[in-house]
């Protein structure tokens, strides 16, 4: 009778209780202090980032005012928080974090701005910020050229990649195609109407959508109309609608734009229970200004619903709510927000290092399994591997999730013929 | 696009559409009828107009939670008793406001452009600090959402034909007090010849600042209407500005006539384009129009002759 050699915890072999007692000294040493020492500055930061043996500065870069602020917000208190967790647990390399919070005020030439401010005055070791693409547009020169690391919460258009980007939220093709795919065959879909804000996140959107329309499920698309920021009267395009009858109304109406859309299409008498209507512009978010009896029915396709019933989220939203109130809201997006500190301090623990190239080229594998949504790995291309699901709006502005990937998506953000 | 339907159907669509476009007029009047109470009569630019609408908004705001809270049984009628409100209190504040700031500016309008706009900027972070910096939404009664089926093809909006009503009314009773009443007299008067006036006896100051009350009164209650078809926020206010001052040139500053051809319009060229256009283009060729009519007559549309 041969016996396979295994370990044995209650029978240790020699080798065994010798390896057991170094790896608990090991632990011993790992409190904050003795971790900086393991980690000395010199060595960790030698490109000179805001990096003390105590401290770690990063930089917080979001609007809270102008018409971005509804959106935004939520980012800003989860990347507190996220900030505040990790502080509690011993910091990262044994640093707690501080951060410097700066104000985009929903105005992209403000961003650069102050993206260089935090990277060149403040030398942040990372910077967590920015919503909306063209804010990324105007600070993405800004970080390649001072070699700075952004983590970017929102899912996006795609169609870019950056050595200096981490991108925590869905790009184009794990959120479009996957949705729908979904609503033809759930609803039976054969005509759409294409809705949108006028800038590049919503008309790239609609062109990589159109082209899914039309070539891969070969259905017809009947108009696609595009309205400025900020633009309130959207009466022309409901009568329009209600002439055309499409059988989904895919709007990606963005920031105080969606409130006026979405009272006005009822106050139209147009029933979202009744007239398939899917969105990828609308979070918890949103529907907290926009009103919940408004929308209500209405499918939106993200890859995080506050309402999702894991381990995971159901630590993180009482959490978040003894931080920031009970009536606080958790949309897509504060949750991608609150990925990106947890997703930097990973990294920089795998590359021993918060020099931004060492982290940029630790970054692809990073596997984060305390996400709310579940898990997510970073891609070689700094997006992250996530699920799709579609949710369905309630009255009390939460969603019933409807529909979820059985495998995590990959991200693709230049899709050959999408482009 | 108008292919597959019947006469009727099309019909139908178009009905509704003039009617949206109805509803855009009376929006685009209801704004710019306070802004011309006080840029046509006193030629106050006043860049915080916008901000004085959403203070009317905030009101309402506050009514519903006030009705929802100690008076429930009240809630479908509260709607009127926030438009007094919003009037009332946009209106006191237009007061102070003038007393305080506006009329020691008379004789310099472009400063008061630049001192309009700092108040414009202290009452946004005003909202921001009072209200949060996030949009709050105001919940109708019931009876004021959704739509009256008219025929069994037409549906007509409730809260439109509420803001046609609305602006009906405002506009019945400016036109009633500017022409028919004492205090409409003395402000046609102080505009016509300020320094004449104060000679025959009419206290120009006191003129100055009720007009100035009023059109920020009215200010407050075209916010308060607003809340059932866009948002209110801290700086909602700056949406509609731009839209309030081309209306009220376009008309010709000093005809209330004016500022009613000026939104009609405008409201039926942006809304028929749209229709048949994308809302973009809409827009720009309707801003042509403007433009092009400008240029060929500077004072606007409707001029009131005098001598001079």
């Amino acid at each position: 009778m041969s016996e396979k050699w295994t370990t044995n915890l209650f029978n240790p072999t020699r080798r065994e209780l010798l390896a057991g007692a170094a790896a608990l000294s090991a632990t011993a040493m790992l409190s904050p202090a003795a971790l900086a020492q393991q980690f000395p500055t010199a060595k960790v930061n030698t490109t000179g980032l805001a990096v003390t043996d105590s401290e770690v500065t990063v930089g917080i870069l979001h609007s809270v005012t102008g018409t971005m602020a509804i959106s935004e917000t939520g980012s800003v208190e989860a990347e507190k928080l996220a900030i505040d967790q990790i502080n509690q647990q011993g910091g990262v390399l044994g640093r707690k974090i501080k951060f410097i919070q700066e104000d985009g005020a929903s105005d992209w030439p403000t961003f650069a701005e102050k993206a260089k401010k935090l990277l060149v005055n403040d030398k942040c070791a990372a910077v967590m910020g920015c919503w909306t693409s063209a804010s990324r547009k105007a600070v993405l020169p800004v970080f390649e050229q001072y070699n700075g690391m952004l983590y970017y919460p929102t899912f996006y258009e795609g169609l870019e990649q950056s050595k200096n980007v981490i991108y925590t939220g869905q790009e184009a093709t794990q959120q479009i195609l996957a949705g729908l795919n979904w609503v033809q065959q759930e609803k039976g879909a054969k005509t759409f109407y294409l809705l949108g804000s006028d800038y590049i996140w919503p008309r790239t959107s609609n062109k990589i959508a159109r082209k899914h329309i039309e070539n891969v499920l070969k259905m017809k698309v009947l108009g696609e109309e595009y309205f400025p920021l900020g633009n309130t009267q959207f009466n022309s395009v409901i009568n329009k609608m209600k002439l055309a009858k499409p059988d989904v109304i895919y709007a990606i109406i963005v920031g105080g734009s969606n409130v006026a859309f979405y009272k006005q299409l009822k106050a139209a008498g147009i029933d979202l229970t009744k007239q398939t209507l899917m969105t990828i512009s609308v979070t918890e978010d949103e529907i907290d200004g926009i009103g919940g009896e408004n929308i209500v029915g209405a499918y939106a396709c993200m890859k995080y619903f506050q309402s999702l019933d894991n381990p995971n989220n159901k630590a993180f939203v009482p959490a978040f709510k003894k931080m920031w109130g009970e009536k606080t809201v958790i949309g897509d997006v504060t949750q991608a927000a609150y990925l990106g500190p947890n997703l930097w301090k990973l990294t920089v623990e795998k590359a021993g290092s918060f020099d931004i190239d060492k982290i940029a080229a630790a970054s692809p594998g990073v596997e984060f399994l305390g996400a709310p949504e579940g898990y997510v790995r970073i891609h070689e291309n700094h997006h992250l591997w996530s699920k799709t699901r579609v949710g369905r709006a309630r009255a009390d502005g939460q969603y019933d999730v409807v529909y979820e990937t059985k495998d995590l998506m990959e991200p693709n953000p230049f899709p050959k013929g999408y482009q | 696009m108008f292919g597959d339907y019947s006469i009727g159907d099309l019909g139908s669509i178009l009905v509704m559409q003039g009617f949206s476009g109805l509803i855009l007029f009376s929006v685009y009047l209801l704004m710019a009828l306070g802004l011309a109470i006080i840029f046509g009569q006193m030629g106050v630019i006043n860049m915080a107009h916008g901000e004085f609408m959403i203070l009317g908004a905030y009101m309402t705001y506050f009514c519903s939670h006030l009705f929802q809270s100690y008076l429930p049984g009240l809630y479908p009628g509260y709607f009127f008793v926030a438009m007094v409100v919003a009037f009332i209190v946009s209106g006191t504040a237009g007061l102070l406001v003038e007393w305080a700031l506006i009329r020691h500016l008379y004789a310099r309008p472009l400063d008061t452009l630049l001192a309009t706009w700092g108040l414009s900027l202290i009452m946004q972070q005003a909202f921001r600090s009072g209200f949060g910096a996030r949009e709050v939404g105001v919940e109708l009664p019931t009876w004021m959402m959704g739509s009256l089926q008219v025929t069994s093809t037409i549906e007509v909006q409730i809260n439109g034909l509420f803001v046609m009503a609305l602006t009906l009314l405002i506009t019945a009773t400016v036109a009633l007090l500017l022409y028919r009443s004492r205090w409409g007299l003395q402000v046609r008067a102080v505009m016509a010849n300020r320094a004449m006036s104060g000679a025959a006896g009419i206290d120009t100051r006191r003129v100055d600042r009720l007009t100035f009350g009023l059109g920020c009164g009215i200010a407050g209650i075209a916010g308060s209407a607003f809340t059932m078809i866009g948002s209110t926020g801290p700086t909602a206010g700056q949406l509609y500005i731009v839209d309030t001052f081309l209306v009220v040139v376009f008309g010709g500053a000093q005809s209330l006539l004016g500022t009613i051809a000026s939104a009609f319009t405008i409201s039926q060229s942006q809304s028929t384009l749209e229709f048949f256009l994308t809302g973009s283009m809409a827009k720009v060729i309707t801003l042509l129009i403007v433009i092009g009519v400008l240029m060929l007559r500077p004072q606007g549309l409707f001029v009131l002759k005098v001598r001079r």
